[in-house]
This record gives C-alpha cells, structure tokens and sequence, in this order.
C-alpha cells in the first residue's frame, strides 16, 4: 500500500505567529527544472501592515536588551542552523538546481555570516563611535543606535545566504525587520523562521512575508511607522521609485546590491542614527 | 425574595406610564421578571454575523468620521490633573491639527472634580458647548458610597457646568433582587440633574455588564435604567473586564428598539470600555443601523465611551487621505 504525503503548508511568519496571507492568496514554487514544489503564501499589503505593527510591539524591548544578550540569542540562532541543515540542503537543491555539495557551501556561508555578525552584536559600537575633541571642559561622545523599523527586500537570487546576510546586520544592533524573502526561492525562508520561532529572539523582531517585492515594497517604502528601507534585494524593480516615496518620511534607505551582499560593518551602522552627548568633566 | 407588603416607589413617569399608576416594587419585580429570557446562542451568534459586514472605500470613510462624532473622549484616571484635561479638549476640539476637515468628538468624560478645567478649557479655546462635558458621578466607578453621596456628587458636577452625567447603579442591590432601591436611586439622581434654570442634565446610566454575570441580567437592568428615566443606558465603566462586548451591546439595543416600538420614544446607548480599534467600532455601527435604524447613529442616541480609539480612527483616515500607512507618531501621545 503506498503512503499519502503530508506536504508542509507553507505560511508567513508575523509577530512570532505562522498566519496565512490575509488575502488568503498562495502562489506555486517551482524547481529549476519547472516542477512544481510547494504553494507559498503570497502576502498581500495588509500583511506588511500587520507585520510592520509586529515590528513596531517588538522594537523597545529587542533595543533595550543588552548587545551581549543580543549577541547570544544570535549565536544560539546559528546553533540551531546547524540541526536543520538536512533540511535546508533538500530545500535549497532543489529549488536552486544545484548539487547537494553547493547547498551545503551555501548553509555553511549562511552559518558563518550569522557567527561574524552576531560578534558584533555587543563590538559596533565601540567601533563605529567615538569620542570627540570639544573645546570647553566636556566628554563628547557619540554613539550609534538602532534606527527601528528596518523594510527589506532580500536578495531574489539566492535561497539563504542572501536572506541571512540582510536581517543578521539589520537586528544585530536592537532594529526589528520586516524581509521580504526572494520571490522564486521562498521556502528556506519560512524554514529559517521555523528556526526563529524556537529560538530564544522575541516575536516580532524578525517578520518574514512571501510573494511579490513588487507589489508589497511600496506600500513599506511609503510607510510612515517605518524608519528605513534596506532594497539591496530590489535590483529588478522600479526602486527608485521606492526611494523617492520613502524620502516622503525620511527614511534611510541602502541602495540595491548586486548579487549577495558582502558581510560589512558598513551595513550594521546603515542602521542605526548617531547620538551625541556633552558630559561635564566634573571632577578635575 | 418575597415582598410582604407593597413598598411605593418613586413617580417616575416612563414607569408609571407602562406599570400603572399605582408603582411598586411588586409591579416593577413582576414586569422585570417577566421578561422572556435572552437566546445567548441566537444573541451571539447575531453579534458575530454582524461583525463580518465589509466597509470599504467611501463607507469606510463616512464610517471614520461618523466614529469620530460619537466619541466621548475619556479621561478617568486617580492621576488625572487639570493639564491633562486640558490637552483631553484640545484634542477633542481638533482631533488632528494635519487636518482642519476632521470633524469633533461629542464630548469629553471625566471625573466630577475635572469639569471646571473642562469648562475652563473650552472657554479659553473660545468655543463654549463645542464639545459636551460629560462627568461621572454617583461614587464612580464602583457605585459604592450612601444616596446622599451619590446626590452631592451628581449636583456639584451639574453646577459645575457638566452637560452630561454618567451615574453607575448600585449592582450590589441589583443582584440581591433590591429592584425598587436600584430604581429609586435612579429617580433620585435624574432629579439631582436638575439645573437652576429647570433644565436637565443627560443622564447615562452605566449598568456594568461585566458585573451582571447573565444576559438575562442585562435585559432587565437596561429595562430598569430606561423605566426609571435615564437618557443613554451605557455598558460599562471601563474598570471592570470584560467591558463593551458586542453581544451585549445588541442586547441593549434591542431593549431600546423595544421601548421606541412601544412609546415612540428614542433611548441612546453608550458602549464603553474595550474598544480600541476603527474595525472593531465599525462593527458597533453596522449593529447599531441595523438594529435600531441608522437614525440612531447621531451624537444624540449614540456614543463611543473610549479613550484610544480615536487615535486609531486618525491613522486609519490618515490612511485614507494620503494613500498610505501612517504611524503612531503622526497623532498625540495621550
């Protein structure tokens, strides 16, 4: 007697929950060689509503842990990467095509990317701030901090790698996300929030939709509870458009990328906005 | 409980009108109890169809507006001042400043001892009466102090310049069977409303319905509150969960929309406590047309009791008028 399969439902990940687009719509996820290999939830507007609204609950309390603490709920993410590598070798063959060796490569650089930025968790500030020569008797320091509410559209072609090197910078330093992953390789991506959901990050703080960039990123380029618009991922699409209606609200947006993103400091500081205080030297 | 011999109640003239001249505790019992029971499934079930109606595009925006113009925006807190009272009617006065077209809330609720620096407020913002103020009394919110408390707390408000008076019934009385003393009280506050000149200040008679436990309850309370006199009969006082719940609201329309059929007069019904968002007050809307008529949806016979709703109606229509999502930053923090 032949088994029936149970095949995954394929969902959102919102406010640490699984829903189902609101728009109840789905779209067919192929492989390389055009079979068919899953139906993704393909998110309408009101799920990017619903998840920057997810993003926005979850960005006090996600800025206010410490970077150490930060630092290791990233790290325990890479751990438990590594139990589902099974998973993501057979997902990412074969909606990529590309041999189980090659997936692995991938994971393996997905892993380490996750490791250096989680290292910088509680070290970008050090780095990327400073103390400045004022003249009077002060201590002028500046540093940066998490800017908020962080829109992203990850990189189309890859599975990932290319999503992990866009939320990892983004969150490392207390900033919530709201990613939409590659439109033709989403899978991995409802996977990697499988990962999350069991992990020790906050609902909220990472927001994963599926479906169209085009039809979702303006609606979180014009966004007023959004603070910046990260479009490394929006090559293809009209993105300046998506710049000039994210000027509207003064975001800050990083302009698209080719390919996969390099794992830069660079990156993390895109993030966040730079505070000064002048403190007396009160006691000379 | 059994009444050994008849206890006279008080004159009022809707109860006398539909009990007979002769008013008792014994008639009043007798009509209460005689009401049918509440279908709870067929009542909730109603509620949540009525909760499904789509409201799109123009509805949605005569919706917001219309929500806006039934809002008593409340404060009601034990660390209330007078600055917060005034920035409570800046705000219902311009709901938001990015907007001059928005329209006015119908009033602001607050503490007795609040209403000068409502008054204060409107007459400094030059606009009197623009906006009602409307004060609960009686020993808010737990209804528990003496008559002659409850009647000096509702007369210091009137005089203060409240229009409005939102008194709470002694539910202590109303779930041991005390029917009569519940609707003497009543009486009593409605004629504490009297101001100098003879008119009346709107009396809301908050029932609690987290507090009545039964639907059952609710019908006879919303009975009570209309025979005895009061303008509104309103849920709750936002203290106690569960507050405003849908199917009790349609429940205490349903005993207005009774007293209208019965003597052509017009009760209002005020929700109050729990409603926080557009969506959920449009559904409030939809219950209110279609149970007692769209005639209903005026300052007059409906209102919000709500003190974050309104922010919410903002984004929405904000929304609406700019073609994008806004944000909390982009209205007030109260």
């Amino acid at each position: 007697m032949t088994r029936l399969a149970v095949p995954k439902t394929y969902k959102l990940y919102i406010g640490g929950k699984f829903p189902r687009s609101e728009s109840g719509r789905t779209y067919e996820v192929v492989s390389s060689k055009g079979a068919f290999l899953a139906n993704a939830a393909k998110a309408s507007r009101k799920d990017a509503r619903d998840a920057v609204v997810a993003a926005r609950a979850a960005q006090a309390g996600w800025s206010s842990a410490t970077g150490y603490n930060r630092g290791q709920v990233l790290y325990r993410i890479a751990e438990l990467l590594e139990g589902r590598r099974a998973q993501f070798v057979e997902e990412i063959a074969a909606a990529e095509g590309v041999s189980a060796a090659a997936a692995s490569r991938q994971i393996d650089a997905a892993i380490d990317v996750w490791v250096w930025y989680a290292g910088w968790a509680d070290k970008y500030v050090q780095v990327a701030g400073n103390g400045n020569p004022v003249s009077g008797p002060y201590f002028n320091l500046s540093t940066p901090e998490p800017t908020g509410v962080v829109a992203s559209i990850a990189p189309q072609g890859s599975s990932l790698l290319g999503l992990v090197s866009v939320i990892a910078p983004v969150i490392l330093s207390g900033n919530t996300i709201v990613v939409i992953a590659s439109e033709p390789y989403p899978l991995s991506a409802i996977s990697l929030s499988e990962v999350l959901a069991t992990s020790d990050v906050p609902g909220g703080v990472i927001n994963i939709l599926t479906g169209s960039a085009a039809e979702i990123a303006p609606w979180l380029a014009s966004h007023a509870d959004v603070n910046a618009l990260d479009l490394t991922g929006a090559e293809a699409l009209e993105w300046i458009d998506l710049q000039i209606s994210a000027a509207d609200t003064l975001k800050r947006v990083l302009a698209p990328v080719s390919g996969v993103p390099a794992a830069t400091l660079d990156r993390i500081v895109a993030f966040t906005e730079t505070k000064t205080v002048w403190h007396t030297k009160s006691l000379i | 409980m059994t009444i050994s011999q008849p206890v006279t109640l008080a004159p009022a003239e809707r109860a006398i009108s539909m009990l007979g001249g002769d008013l008792t505790e014994r008639a009043l019992r007798l009509h209460l109890e005689g009401l049918s029971g509440v279908d709870a499934v067929g009542l909730e079930q109603r509620a949540a169809d009525l909760g499904t109606r789509s409201i799109k595009t123009t509805s949605k925006a005569w919706a917001l507006d219309r929500i806006i113009q039934l809002i008593d925006l409340t404060t009601l807190e034990g660390a209330d001042t007078g600055g917060k009272v005034r920035s409570l009617v800046a705000k219902a006065l311009t709901p938001d400043p990015s907007d001059p077209g928005t329209p006015r809330v119908a009033a602001v609720c607050v503490y007795g001892d609040m209403v000068p620096f409502a008054v204060d407020a409107l007459a400094s913002a030059n606009a009197p009466h623009a906006v009602n103020i409307a004060a609960v009394a009686t020993a808010f919110p737990s209804g528990r102090a003496s008559l002659r408390v409850k009647l000096a707390d509702t007369a210091d408000a009137v005089a203060a310049g409240a229009d409005e008076i939102d008194m709470v019934i002694d539910r202590g009385a109303f779930l041991s069977g005390r029917y009569g003393e519940v609707f003497d009280e009543i009486v009593a506050v409605k004629e504490a409303c009297r101001r100098e000149d003879g008119t009346y200040a709107h009396l809301k008679v908050i029932l609690e319905t987290g507090e009545l436990n039964t639907y059952d309850n609710v019908r006879r309370a919303s009975w009570l509150g209309i025979l005895a006199g009061g303008d509104f009969i309103k849920t709750s006082t936002g203290k106690v969960a569960p507050a405003a719940t849908l199917p009790v609201t349609l429940l205490m329309l349903e005993a207005v929309r009774d007293w209208h059929r019965l003597t052509g007069e017009r009760i209002g019904v005020k929700p109050a406590g729990g409603i926080r968002t557009s969506k959920d007050a449009i559904k409030y809307l939809v219950t209110v047309a279609e149970t007692v008529g769209e005639e209903w949806l005026t300052p007059q016979l409906f209102r919000f009791g709500a003190s974050s709703l309104l922010n919410d109606v903002l984004l929405q229509r904000q929304k609406l008028t700019s073609g994008h999502y806004s944000g909390p930053d982009y209205v007030t923090v109260d």
